[in-house]
């Protein structure tokens, strides 16, 4: 029953062989070789499997491939300039010590940045709203929304 | 090898023609948070999968007469309307806490009802707005008082071939208010270990004689319940803390709560009457806010 879908991934467009029951991670990892994100829980649980599907934050653990066609994914990978300069926000979880062991992070950059893109400025509490699906086990939380804080600062005078 | 092939109708007409093509060998599939991890755990292993994420008439927030909720609405989005922010708190209580943003970037209120656990978080909001549930199948449509619509733990009263359309909700008469309380441990991706909503109209914008009062449960029985002795008796009486009380003793008497992991029967009949009480003095609050 495989299948051939086109979708868009950090902005190429790519044409995958599938079957029905993958998700959107298992092609992002297996086929793609694309290894920042990352597997937890396999279950929605943990956030570890954070993508942007067109803008929006999802896990794609169980995300049925099928419903990526023709969308546009946006993996940790994306978000290395053209120059291979790194993003705010990885400059940001790198200068304020937002990443311990590291198996959260890329999900929880892809939450950031959704939230950064809808919200440029927000709040402590807006911050934890937006990352309260993605698990840090070495519980660096506080780092983290530091972090988040930082990459907005820096996004803001990138913009001035 | 285990797997399903993935129908991706973009009508409501094309869906309930594969439903009916399919029968038994089928099962919906909207944001795919519950049917998906039930596909890797196995509980479920349908042959089919009808997906109803790319059917756009299912995707509307519409605020006219009535509130129509499209049954694939997402609970982000609903997190995010004005018309939800401003006119129905309640379910935005309901909303921005339930799962993740991940989580409601895909959930649907569609696939919250009809997966139909006691503990999901927009049943008692929706019970106390008095929500019709419409349904169509290839025989005709038909809508359900949402609170004739839970047959059991993860059971409806919808046949095989129905589709939930939309949810309808009445308007709300002036000096109303509405809240949900979610009891939980931690504000994110958890179930409540109790999910009471209120809702209580006033004749004046003072907020002191109720003229109709609704209480939603969730976890409190093997369904989503209302509290009707406990509505009836709220109904005509000047709200205060006591009285709130005294409906919370009565609520508890028509709930019938089980001991489970997250809870114990002796806890959650201990809570019902706190947060009936808190949750209606909140309905209070935000009813004398709005006129302040």
């Amino acid at each position: 029953m495989t299948q051939s879908i086109q979708f868009t991934v950090n902005g190429d467009l790519v044409q995958v062989d599938v079957q029905p029951h993958w998700t959107l991670l298992r092609v992002l990892r297996d086929v793609l070789e694309l290894n920042g994100v990352k597997q937890g829980c396999g279950e929605g649980e943990c956030g570890a499997c954070t993508v942007l599907v067109n803008g929006a934050p999802i896990n794609s653990c169980i995300y049925p491939i099928l419903e990526a066609e023709g969308k546009e994914i946006l993996t940790i990978e994306g978000l290395l300039g053209k120059d291979n300069s790194l993003h705010p926000l990885q400059q940001a979880f790198l200068k304020k010590a937002g990443v311990q062991c590291g198996f959260c992070t890329p999900g929880m950059i892809m939450s950031a940045k959704a939230l950064l893109d809808a919200n440029p400025n927000p709040s402590e509490d807006e911050i934890r709203h937006a990352i309260a699906g993605n698990m840090c086990r070495c519980t660096g939380y506080v780092q983290i929304v530091e972090s988040i804080q930082h990459a907005a600062e820096l996004k803001s005078k990138q913009s001035e | 090898m285990r797997t399903f092939e993935y129908l991706k109708p973009t009508s409501v007409k094309e869906a309930l023609e594969l439903l009916d093509q399919y029968g038994e060998k089928a099962k919906l599939i909207a944001g795919g948070t519950d049917v998906m991890v039930q596909w890797k755990k196995r509980i479920l292993s349908p042959d089919y999968l009808i997906s109803l994420r790319n059917v756009p008439e299912l995707h509307v927030i519409d605020y006219d007469a009535d509130l129509k909720i499209g049954a694939g609405t997402t609970h982000r989005a609903l997190e995010l309307s004005p018309i939800i922010q401003e006119h129905f708190p309640v379910i935005l209580d309901a909303v921005s806490n339930l799962g993740s943003v991940q989580v409601r970037c895909s959930a649907t209120m569609g696939g919250n009802i009809c997966n139909a656990a006691p503990s999901a978080d927009t049943a008692p909001p929706l019970l106390v707005l008095d929500t019709e549930v419409h349904a169509v199948s290839s025989k005709g449509e038909r809508s359900i008082p949402i609170s004739e619509f839970f047959g059991g733990p993860s059971r409806t009263v919808l046949e095989h071939g129905e589709i939930v359309t939309h949810f309808q909700i009445p308007r709300p008469s002036p000096n109303t208010g509405m809240a949900y309380w979610k009891l939980t441990r931690r504000a994110a991706m958890d179930l409540p270990i109790l999910g009471v909503a209120v809702l209580l109209s006033f004749q004046e914008p003072d907020a002191v004689t109720c003229n109709k009062a609704r209480i939603g449960l969730g976890v409190a029985a093997p369904t989503p319940m209302r509290a009707k002795k406990a509505e009836a008796f709220l109904e005509g009486k000047v709200i205060d803390e006591k009285v709130l009380a005294e409906a919370g003793a009565m609520a508890v008497e028509e709930a019938s709560p089980r001991t489970s992991i997250r809870g114990s029967k002796w806890y959650r009949e201990s809570l019902i009457p706190v947060l009936v009480r808190r949750t209606g003095l909140r309905c209070q609050q935000r009813v004398k806010g709005a006129a302040a």
